[in-house]
């Protein structure tokens, strides 16, 4: 607008032109300044209560520049000797109620508060430091809760609210003896915590960590009497570089593929093979429910936090969920069918180990549906963030390595496979198939932007063979929690739900590398993808030839009886019971 | 419109018929503290003993529960304002007497007060010096009214300012009126009341919808006017929220009252639904346009919901934990409406300011503060209870006038201002004026008017781990200062009591006590640390002395005491050391006993036993 009056004021005495900022802090950092946080969260709403961003503003004193609106010609101070002496009690204060087993903690490398702590020269504690140490909480196959870490700075207990709505985690408690926990101080495995791990993705501490499964993945690659092969998730490649000095959204498959062979993987595949079993598994499905009018809107069944929030949240909805089982699972059935079925190696000898940006997916493949005479499909999974301490434990350094290609034929994809891991991946995916099996025809444009970005809620119309069918794509369970309500007020206009329950999709996932304080590195990852895609040869699921072969050789084809036992599951309501009975091996 | 055309003229008549027809009224106090000394069973067997009584006027007697007279120690409190009589400290069996007292006019003298200092026994209300020096306004009908029925309240022209507003006023004209009064908030903070509500009135509301909010989550420890007026008058602070209402665009309230109040509660219930009843409330009230309907909130009692964020989120249901401001309330407040909050007096004195205008509320208290204020005056004066005096009354005026001075004639030491976000005032305060800047200049604070007077057998520094006791117990833990500060303000504070601290620690409490004040979120926090700096400031010594010489010059903290026996005086009786319980005191029969140090636990069990006041304590 041309009428709209040029806005400054003066950080350290420079003049800085701001608009629409939500806080003075944004127009602080945007000014080059640097002034610390612990609980402020760009994507969350603010808190204002580590009091670390203290600023002084003349003539008003001391403000917290989170929550503080910016106003024209205020003079502020970052780094006055009184803001300095705030942030070093804070964090002494925050130390002494901490159990500083640095050393051992899985945040050792990017703790804020020990980064803080630093920076400030908090060097010994005036505080006594005596107290009793709380339970650590590892009921959940998720998620490891530390509440002797915890500096209260409640950014799970708001992303559980706001992103996901479920408000697992609250606090509890008045004054000191205030914590936060699930509620009446239950374990995070007897909740309804759908494992999505955004909590551990906001944590400024190691107080919510991602389990840890690497050393079990040890034992199995250092048992030479196993065949230990991986798969690798399409959101993992382009953020896996960034701990080794890369940028987000650099796609390092073929370096991945070079490092684990370097640790011990017999095959390094890919689960943008099986992201594409799924398109044409769950793109005939959808053709068969549309012809049929029923259970429709379909939703996707890939996110297994979704998944589950429908199960506990939802149960009468589960009927909705398509049954195909999600591209990790479908990958785990089909690989180890065919390993043990056609090439005779004895099941508990042939390993797969996943690497995920999902914390969720840790569940997953414990459950019962996904194992076969109780050896699991999937034998375990490793986050993003594990599968970068992998390879730096084991002294690799990954953005050296010259890239190497995959093993075949689990390690064949096409363009429609990568983009899974972005929220409107799976649609846009789905749709480039489905189009031309119904139609005949091939698609004229090919890239489908109206699936793209990275906002909550995005909606299409496709027109296949005179049905239209409208296409909606959430992210987030506060979204998706929206359309059910939809659904079940009659109201739902839309054949197609696809749902990513992370901020984004998969490249948002609470598995990926930490990532909270720099929104940007979602859409960088996401645009990875779209990269990757745009740069393969075949984009489309059905064009994948190690698919079509797969199924003239073994699964018949898309919906056959044996691509059913093996590449669909079953829902059950788990409203009561949630993963009660499930207990990892 | 003339003032006698008001509606509400021709239900004061009715109501003042009703009231008339109830002969001789014998007001006995049903507030909580009088109901504790057994009010209730007294006002069930007085109505007993009265039906067919004949007063000394000739006429019928009626028994009348009355909200708190604010002379709680007293209690339970009966006045008869015909005959003049006022009784304290009445039981149940004193019952036949106070009817025959009512028959003939002649006083139960033992029921009578006995003034501490002349030792006259007095009658008449208005001659106790307690109610004598006092200046009651938003109190003016606590205890002289049934809070339980609505036409005592009508008669003595409640609802009447609020036809008034709302059939002669425009809403700007009762904001300039508040305004012009000078009323600021009773709450603790001191705000012009005129500029809040100014700010709301102004605030654009997204659906048009905006709310008054009464704050009724008195948490001070101490502190009970706002429970006095919601028990005692529950009617005034409708009349205010209403009229604050209309002022501000408002046609919904809710009152914030903690669940450990039920007496106001129920009181606050029956009043909403008898005005309701008699459409003083509710849709079109009196027949005009303005509809205002008033729910209440129950809190579970956290200190921390008396912040008004806090109390506002947890009306929304949410955990009661203070929110950043900006944005205020006025613009974003309850469910994210522009919301007018104010405290329960604030609210009581907005039917008088309106009905006596602008300048009669101004004439009384000081250039800027205006009207009284009301204070919870405990500890260790003669007259304990509720009092309500003009702002800029002196704290010796309050002390040794209404209060009767020290009980057992100790010395005056320090007065606590303010309840636990106050300070401390000292003798060189006692002519300081009570106003809200005065008080912050002498590092106090008005606060809700908690004022706990301490004599020279007083420990300040435990009397400052009291309070820091409170408000880290009280802390929403939301902010590290706050949450983790007071908890370790007050882990010195033990160690000061304990003998256990260092000079060092001193610097060390100063300094966290700053980072609190500056770094916190809320008004909790900012303030926690008060009594600490307070005491600090005017009783150093105090504090040297726990720490150096490891003495507790009031003698309070036990861990700091030494207790000796005079070789000279002891008679080797040896019922010391059969009395000791910790085993810490030896000596042969007929000989004198000593007192190992090391295991004594200083519980003063052999001072009490000792027949020849042979065992002293330092």
């Amino acid at each position: 607008m041309s009428d709209t009056v040029r806005k400054t004021l003066f950080v350290e005495g420079k003049e800085v032109e701001f608009t629409d900022e939500k806080n003075l802090l944004e127009v602080i950092r945007k000014a080059g300044f640097e002034v610390p946080t612990l609980c402020y969260r760009p994507e969350l709403s603010t808190f204002g209560a580590c009091r670390m961003c203290v600023v002084e503003i003349e003539g008003r004193g001391i403000q917290s520049s989170c929550t503080m609106p910016p106003e024209p010609n205020i003079r502020v101070h970052v780094n006055t000797e009184k803001v300095r002496r705030i942030r070093k009690m804070v964090l002494e204060l925050l130390l002494s109620n901490h159990d500083m087993e640095c050393a051992t903690c899985v945040r050792s490398n990017d703790c804020e508060l020990k980064d803080l702590a630093n920076k400030y020269e908090v060097r010994d504690l005036r505080f006594s430091r005596k107290r009793t140490l709380a339970p650590i909480d590892d009921s959940s196959p998720s998620l490891v809760r530390d509440p002797n870490k915890c500096i209260l700075c409640g950014a799970c207990v708001r992303a559980c609210n706001e992103r996901q709505g479920l408000g697992i985690l609250a606090f509890v408690n008045r004054g000191s003896r205030t914590v936060v926990t699930p509620a009446l101080g239950m374990n995070l495995g007897d909740v309804d915590c759908v494992g999505c791990g955004q909590c551990a993705a906001v944590c400024p501490v190691g107080s919510i960590t991602v389990k840890s499964d690497i050393e079990s993945v040890r034992e199995l690659i250092d048992d030479k009497s196993k065949t230990v092969v991986c798969e690798i998730a399409p959101a993992v490649r382009v953020a896996a570089g960034e701990e080794f000095g890369l940028k987000a959204g650099e796609n390092v498959i073929g370096k991945l593929a070079a490092a684990l062979r370097m640790i011990g993987f017999d095959k390094v595949y890919d689960t943008n093979f099986s992201a594409d079993l799924t398109i044409m598994e769950e793109g005939t499905e959808l053709i068969g429910r549309i012809k049929a009018g029923e259970k429709l809107p379909l939703f996707t069944s890939c996110c297994p936090a979704w998944v589950k929030y429908v199960e506990t949240q939802h149960p009468d909805l589960v009927s909705h969920l398509s049954t195909a089982r999600s591209p990790q699972a479908m990958f785990g059935s089909l690989v180890k069918d065919v390993a043990v079925n056609r090439d005779g190696i004895k099941r508990e000898d042939y390993k797969i180990v996943s690497f995920m940006p999902c914390t969720a997916k840790k569940a997953e493949c414990l459950r019962e549906e996904f194992s076969v005479d109780g050896e699991r499909d999937v034998d375990f999974v490793l986050t993003t963030q594990e599968l970068i301490r992998l390879i730096k434990a084991s002294g690799i350094n990954l953005a050296a390595l010259e890239p190497e290609e995959l093993d075949l034929p689990f390690g064949m994809y096409t363009g429609a496979g990568t983009i899974f891991g972005a929220s409107g991946g799976v649609a846009e995916a789905a749709l480039r198939t489905v189009y031309e099996i119904v139609t005949g025809k091939a698609l004229d444009n090919i890239d489908i932007e109206a699936t793209r970005g990275l906002q909550g809620y995005k909606e299409l119309k496709a027109h296949l063979a005179g049905t239209e069918v409208k296409v909606v794509i959430v992210n987030t369970l506060k979204e998706a929690e929206k359309m059910l309500q939809k659904v079940i007020d009659g109201t739902a206009d839309f054949q197609v739900l696809e749902v990513m329950a992370c901020p984004g999709g998969c490249i948002g996932g609470g598995g990926q590398p930490i990532s909270c304080n720099d929104p940007a590195k979602k859409q960088m990852r996401a645009n990875g993808l779209y990269k990757e895609d745009s740069e393969l040869p075949l984009r489309k699921s059905h064009e994948n030839p190690e698919v079509k072969a797969i199924y003239d050789s073994w699964l018949e084809k898309p919906g056959s009886h044996k691509a059913h036992s093996l590449l669909h599951t079953s829902y059950v309501n788990r409203f009561e019971t949630c993963y009660k009975n499930q207990k990892s091996k | 419109m003339e003032p006698n055309e008001l509606k509400i003229r021709e239900k004061q008549a009715e109501s003042a018929e009703k009231i008339a027809a109830q002969g001789t009224r014998v007001f006995v106090c049903a507030g909580t503290g009088c109901v504790a000394n057994g009010s209730l069973e007294i006002i069930e067997k007085l109505k007993e003993a009265g039906i067919n009584v004949q007063t000394i006027q000739e006429k019928k007697m009626t028994v009348v529960p009355t909200g708190c007279h604010g002379f709680c120690e007293k209690g339970a409190l009966m006045v008869i304002p015909d005959l003049h009589f006022t009784y304290t400290k009445v039981k149940l069996s004193d019952v036949p007497e106070i009817i025959e007292s009512i028959k003939t006019g002649v006083p139960v003298d033992r029921l009578l007060y006995v003034d501490p200092i002349t030792n006259e026994k007095i009658a008449k209300n208005e001659e106790i010096n307690f109610y004598a020096k006092q200046h009651r306004t938003s109190l003016c009908n606590c205890g002289h009214i049934n809070p339980e029925d609505i036409d005592d309240a009508v008669a003595i022209r409640e609802y009447e300012a609020l036809e008034k507003v709302i059939r002669t006023m425009t809403p700007e004209e009762v904001v300039k009126e508040i305004m012009d009064s000078g009323l600021r908030g009773r709450g603790g903070g001191g705000f012009p009341t005129g500029r809040k509500w100014m700010f709301t009135q102004a605030a654009k509301s997204p659906t048009g919808k905006k709310y008054v909010v009464c704050n009724g989550d008195e948490g001070d420890p101490g502190a009970f006017m706002d429970r006095s007026v919601m028990e005692g008058d529950p009617h005034k602070l409708l009349e205010g929220m209403a009229i604050a209402g209309f002022a501000v665009g408002a046609d919904e309230a809710y009152i914030y009252v903690r669940a450990e109040y039920p007496l106001a509660i129920k009181r606050l219930r029956i009043a909403i639904a008898q005005a309701e009843e008699r459409n003083l409330l509710g849709k079109n009230i009196l027949g005009t346009d303005f509809s205002f309907s008033i729910h209440i909130k129950e809190g579970a009692g956290a200190f921390v919901c008396g912040e008004e964020t806090a109390l506002i989120a947890s009306i929304e249901g949410e955990r009661g934990m203070p929110r950043p401001k900006p944005p205020f309330p006025a613009n974003k407040g309850l469910f994210g409406m522009p919301t007018l909050i104010n405290n329960v007096e604030t609210l009581a004195n907005v039917p008088l300011i309106m009905l006596n205008g602008a300048s009669w509320f101004a004439s009384m208290g000081t250039e800027k503060s205006k009207g009284t204020k009301t204070f919870a005056l405990t500890g260790e004066v003669n007259n304990t209870g509720l009092i309500e005096v003009p702002m800029g009354t002196t704290l010796r005026e309050v002390i040794f006038d209404i209060g009767g001075g020290i009980r057992n004639g100790k010395k005056f030491k320090a007065a606590q201002i303010g309840g636990p976000s106050g300070g401390c005032l000292t003798e060189k305060h006692l002519d300081l004026p009570l106003d809200y800047d005065s008080l912050i200049q002498a590092g106090a604070m008005i606060g809700s008017g908690g004022l706990v007077v301490m004599n020279e057998d007083t420990c300040i520094v435990d009397t400052a781990k009291f309070f820091m006791n409170f408000t880290q117990s009280e802390s929403c833990g939301k902010c590290v200062p706050c949450r983790e500060g007071t908890k370790n303000m007050l882990k010195i504070l033990d160690n000061i009591t304990k003998g256990k601290a260092k000079m060092e620690d001193l610097d060390l409490l100063q300094e966290l006590a700053r980072s609190i004040q500056a770094g916190s979120l809320c008004g909790l926090g900012k303030t926690a640390p008060n009594p600490v700096l307070s005491t600090l400031k005017y009783f150093y010594d105090e504090y040297v002395a726990h720490i150096k010489e490891k003495r507790c010059p009031a003698g309070v903290c036990s861990a700091l005491r030494t207790i000796t026996i005079d070789a000279d005086k002891c008679k080797g009786c040896t019922k010391c050391a059969r009395n000791c319980p910790a085993g810490a005191i030896k000596g042969e029969i007929r000989k004198a006993h000593e007192i190992d140090q090391a295991k004594c636990i200083k519980c003063g069990a052999c001072i009490s036993n000792c027949p020849f006041k042979a065992i002293k304590e330092a």
